[in-house]
């Protein structure tokens, strides 16, 4: 089985530097974009590898590039950013891609920025990630002292600059147009669109914001090709996917597997299944904005279309375990909780709504809930679903919680009825 | 006042945009770098500085949840209370330093040592419960391992 984008970490030895990557043959895929190909020959081949977003959305990744005007208006300048704001509850996938293998990144963001000929390019990197920083700093430098960066790229007529900027806290930051404001000094909260980034994103023009594990994939499709990529998936999705696994489990940890390894071979074999004396009840699949899934959906290939038809969304890929020494309410108002502080306070529905629905969760786990409680949380599901809100913060907030009220009702009613949280 | 060396290091992130307002969180970075926090006349400087109103600047000094507008103490400890540490038991970490430092989430120890803080997911899900003091991460948080730690951080 091929892993193409771990290959090369070891999180027990420091990163390979730029001439130890070069020497691993790491720099081809880089070598070939911008020697033999054209900006719309890369463009074309992404396309056709079909890669889908790793940050959770899935979106198209070529799609999202050909979207870029050739040419720019306004000052000229198009720019290319990579999503490093990992603050997904649950989510470790990216901070392990920059700290074991930074070059690949690097490499990865420079094809991209000459496939949509951007002269300006950003790591937009979470502030946590302070071992991340230092190591993304060294590598940039050696790229520059490479000849990697800069000005006239391996002699091409090529410029570019890549800047690193560390960010000054909140979730928002990772959904693309907040990501865009944050960067130009002001408040991270989310723009209209459209106008999409692709045509007017930071300081106006023309923007493509790729997370980290996408921009890793670039190089390795450049190199061996769209049919390649394709092959290392189980299922219709290419590539392989970055999975990941915490709570009661005997091995949490992250695993380069196949797109589409089944969910049950994840838990059980990678994460070595549940610690002694816990049962597995069900799981969140890619971070805190997704809905569970049970032990009915063990089966399914973890991929985007077949987590979807269970009615969740492979997100992340970083999965959550829940446990039944664990409250499922507990579980799901951390989550609220979690979603209600980090609010950017926009829009009514989300910095009203969220902060409601905490504290009727709340209730549950103190004891107070009432019978009618259950139709008001089901209610806030439906008020701040999609279409509902100014962005996909609430509505992802909600999923937890919808199907927790479905898979787990029997555990919201004994809450009432008992009075008390049977957890504690 | 901003000093002559906050001015300078600003002033290089200023040049790195294309207008003087975009570098407002670098320089409450900067500013909160050489402080510990971001007072009510920072603000008033990093303004005129930048050429933006006072409360345009607050504004933005408020939304962020590393810049802070209050006094913090010498050492901030950000404890992780998110899903995957909450199942692993964040609460009994939380308790031990509670307890051994006499403060909540919040506030600072008298003597100024010590800012305890709540924080959310630190990307460290499978090392769960995690913590973080200063810029140095802590997987793995053992309770019985939490005195020791703290003795580095004067």
């Amino acid at each position: 089985m091929e892993t193409p984008l771990t290959k090369h970490i070891n999180p027990e030895q420091p990163p390979l530097t730029v001439t130890e990557y070069e020497k691993a043959g790491g720099f081809t895929g880089l070598r070939k974009a911008l020697t033999e190909m054209t900006p719309s020959d890369i463009i074309d081949m992404v396309r056709n590898s079909k890669l889908l977003g790793r940050g959770g959305a899935g979106f198209p990744t070529g799609l999202k590039w050909s979207l870029v005007p050739e040419k720019a208006h306004g000052s000229g300048i198009k720019y290319l950013i990579a999503n490093a704001d990992e603050m997904e509850p649950g989510t470790f996938k990216d901070r392990f891609l920059m700290e074991g293998n930074p070059h690949q990144l690097i490499s990865g963001m420079i094809i991209a920025s000459y496939a949509i000929q951007a002269q300006k390019a950003y790591i937009f990197l979470r502030w946590a990630y302070k071992k991340s920083e230092a190591i993304l700093r060294k590598a940039i430098a050696e790229a520059y002292e490479a000849g990697y960066l800069g000005n006239n790229i391996l002699g091409t007529g090529y410029n570019l600059d890549l800047y690193l900027h560390s960010s000054a806290g909140r979730y928002i930051c990772g959904e693309e147009t907040a990501l865009i404001n944050s960067l130009e000094g002001k408040r991270g909260i989310p723009r209209a669109k459209p106008p999409f980034p692709a045509t007017s994103g930071l300081f106006g023009q023309p923007t493509v914001v790729n997370n980290v594990e996408t921009l890793c994939w670039i190089p390795h499709i450049v190199e061996k090709g769209p049919e390649w990529f394709r092959k290392l998936s189980l299922t219709g999705e290419g590539g392989t996917k970055i999975y990941g696994v915490s709570g009661r489990v005997k091995k949490p940890g992250l695993w380069e597997l196949p797109m589409g390894t089944p969910l049950r071979e994840i838990i059980d074999e990678h994460a070595g299944g549940m610690q002694d004396g816990y049962v597995l009840r069900g799981i969140i699949p890619g971070g805190g904005s997704t809905d569970f899934m049970t032990t009915e959906h063990l089966d399914t290939r973890m991929d985007f279309t077949s987590v979807r038809s269970t009615g969740s969304r492979l997100g992340t890929g970083t999965i959550i375990v829940l446990d039944d020494r664990t409250c499922p309410v507990a579980f799901i108002l951390n989550l609220i909780r979690f979603f209600a502080l980090e609010s950017c306070g926009w829009c009514t529905p989300c910095r009203e709504g969220l902060p409601w629905t905490e504290k009727i969760l709340k209730s549950f786990e103190e004891g107070t809930a009432k019978p009618d409680d259950l139709n008001i949380l089901s209610f806030q599901t439906r008020y701040m679903g999609p279409g509902n809100t100014f962005c996909a913060h609430a509505p992802g907030a909600m999923e937890p919680l919808q199907s927790g009220l479905k898979y787990f009702k029997d555990d919201f009613m004994r809450h009432i009825h008992e009075k008390h949280c049977p957890w504690r | 006042m901003l000093s002559h060396k906050e001015k300078e290091e600003i002033q290089e992130e200023i040049s790195l945009y294309p207008y003087r307002a975009a570098a407002c969180i670098d320089a409450l970075k900067i500013v909160q770098r050489h402080r510990g926090w971001i007072s009510d006349d920072a603000v008033e400087d990093i303004a005129a500085e930048l050429e933006m109103a006072r409360d345009e600047v607050d504004s933005i000094a408020t939304f962020y949840t590393r810049i802070y507008r209050k006094p913090v103490g010498r050492n901030i400890i950000l404890v992780c209370d998110n899903i995957s540490c909450m199942i692993m038991g964040f609460e009994s970490v939380y308790k031990h330093i509670s307890e051994k430092l006499s403060i909540r989430f919040g506030e600072t120890t008298s003597d100024g040592r010590f800012t305890l803080l709540p924080v959310s997911c630190l990307g460290d899900c499978h090392n769960a419960p995690a913590l973080m003091i200063n810029d140095d991460l802590y997987s793995n948080v053992a309770v019985g391992k939490i005195d020791e730690m703290l003795e580095k951080y004067k």
